[in-house]
């Protein structure tokens, strides 16, 4: 009893470290890339400070606006902390974990999308139905992709929960799966199509051209706007959690004793920082695609993710002598 | 024996076919000339990874050489004569338009899984751990194949010509040790013989009709087209 409390008491600290570690990861990301195009960085706690300056403005609600524009960050942000409590960050096997599979993952991440969308439109100003339009035709085309790759994953783990599928390949230890590689590299493809970055969309402007994310917030000021930024800050940091821990899971904690989670700890941010550093490389060399070519992007995440469920299927069928 | 079984050799074997297969896929979906090309070296490369890697695992010596052959033609040779063509030709700006790429890539896909289902019982006769890749190398003809189709530029016809023997090349190694040395140096120079005469062929075409559409050679005609 005391040790099924113990994990849930953990679990819970886990996903408020997760909410709370978010902001930094931006800061990271933001800070590498301004040091990758010769700019003077900000600090780290930046996005903090940004956060804290939203919370204490009074929110604005525009005239038009019905109950939808007031409770849909509240929303997105709670089906965002949902996520976070599925997604293992420190430990595999906390209760949390275990009640929720992949699927449901993809489904909060769709039902956080919903009404991001829906708030966009409810104004009814044209920048906001564009930018919920493009967000919808961005996300009914990376869904598939990140649903193929995951159940690569869960072909080879006999699992679609996301705990158990670590358990898995940490089990195994390191093997060149090519499917995993494939999959790694359609989930990395559709991770920065889905949190709105460079080359698909780009957070730092408000060039009306280009703009998906943020035509979507746009009507957005104080509480709400730091709610949705939050949110979408989670969102960044579970892709990433998502695509070191499933396919690198090593150093996450197996057993619950405090010496196995600071490894974990050390291990995940390790992991993070490099992964903010390829994001931020990345996003230094390539330029802001059109709107258009974003489809033909998008079935590329596809295609590796295909390739990675036949190449699951194809090289790594076990091997019968007869 | 599944792949956590194997040791990282034949793993990494598994790997550069999974890369292979994508490399060919890349090419099915590119539609500028010269990243057809560069993409078709690459191929090349992974192939003579490869071979040097099989020629590890089987213990074969005479792998190495033919993987050195490999790296040599296929992934510098050939697409830097390619390229020069091309260059030469004026065509390193033209794009190939692709027709229904998305249907093209689904086609694609289906080939490779039809020829999983082909070489299902090949792979099942054999003590070869590395068979498995021979549905790969199958797959790889078979895309350089719908490339030739699905394309009207006569540059990308030879690039999936091309890519056809390196299919082939590489269900061999993985396959059967490799062929005997005789029959590699043959195959290789004819590619590179080949890829000369593709060249005279080309400046035939168009000197002809004035282009390396080949949709444009439908129609016979001895007189000059007013």
């Amino acid at each position: 009893m005391a040790d099924q409390l113990m994990a849930w008491l953990l679990a819970v600290l886990e996903t408020l470290l997760f909410i709370g570690a978010a902001p930094l990861l931006a800061g990271w990301i933001k800070r590498v890339k301004c040091r990758l195009q010769n700019r003077k960085p900000p600090s780290l706690l930046q996005p903090y400070r940004d956060l804290r300056k939203l919370w204490r403005k009074q929110p604005i609600v525009p005239h038009p606006a019905s109950w939808i524009f007031r409770i849909a960050p509240y929303v997105v942000f709670a089906s965002a902390v949902l996520a976070a409590s599925i997604v293992p960050l420190l430990a595999v096997n906390l209760p949390t974990e275990r009640i929720a599979d992949v699927i449901v993952l993809v489904g909060l991440f769709a039902l956080g999308r919903t009404f991001l969308v829906l708030a966009g439109m409810d104004i009814g100003t044209a920048f906001g139905g564009m930018g919920s339009s493009r967000e919808m035709t961005i996300s009914s085309l990376a869904e598939p992709a990140m649903l193929m790759a995951v159940f690569t994953l869960a072909m080879s783990a006999h699992t679609t929960n996301l705990s158990q599928a670590m358990d898995y390949v940490l089990d195994t230890g390191l093997a060149l799966r090519p499917s995993f590689v494939f999959a790694m590299l359609g989930l990395m493809l559709v991770a920065v199509a889905e949190t709105g970055r460079i080359p698909v969309d780009n957070p730092a402007t408000h060039l009306e051209l280009t703009m998906i994310h943020e035509a979507m917030v746009l009507e957005y000021s104080g509480r709400y706007l730091g709610l949705m930024e939050w949110a979408a800050q989670i969102k960044l940091m579970l892709y990433g959690v998502l695509i070191v821990n499933i396919f690198l899971p090593w150093g996450i904690a197996n057993e619950l004793s405090w010496a196995a989670l600071a490894v974990g700890l050390a291990a995940v941010t390790l992991k993070l920082a490099l992964l903010a550093v390829v994001l931020a490389l990345s996003e230094a060399l390539f330029a802001k695609m059109r709107v258009f070519r974003v489809q033909e992007y998008l079935s590329f995440a596809y295609l590796l993710s295909v390739l990675g469920m036949l190449s699951h299927i194809i090289l790594e069928a076990p091997h019968v002598h007869h | 024996m599944s792949i956590t079984d194997l040791d990282y050799y034949q793993q990494a074997v598994l790997l550069l076919a999974g890369l292979i297969g994508l490399t060919s896929f890349l090419m099915l979906g590119q539609s500028r000339l010269v990243r057809l090309v560069w993409i078709f070296g690459l191929q090349g490369l992974l192939l003579a990874a490869t071979t040097a890697l099989v020629a590890a695992v089987l213990d074969s010596p005479h792998l190495y050489i033919s993987a050195l052959l490999t790296f040599c033609l296929k992934g510098i040779v050939i697409p830097n004569l390619l390229n020069r063509q091309i260059v030469r030709l004026g065509l390193h700006r033209e794009m190939d338009t692709i027709e229904h790429p998305a249907r093209i890539m689904m086609g694609g896909a289906a080939l490779m899984v039809f020829s999983y289902y082909v070489s299902l019982p090949v792979i099942a006769q054999s003590q070869l751990v590395t068979l498995n890749a021979v549905a790969v190398s199958l797959a790889v003809v078979l895309l350089g194949m719908l490339l030739m189709i699905t394309r009207r530029q006569a540059m990308a016809h030879v690039v999936g010509f091309m890519s056809i023997e390196n299919g082939l090349f590489f269900a061999a190694v993985v396959s059967t040790y490799g062929m005997p040395m005789v029959v590699e140096l043959g195959i290789a120079f004819d590619v590179l013989v080949a890829a000369v005469i593709f060249g005279v062929f080309f400046l035939h075409i168009r000197s002809s009709i004035d282009s390396l559409d080949v949709d444009r050679l439908s129609r016979l005609s001895e007189a000059e087209e007013k």
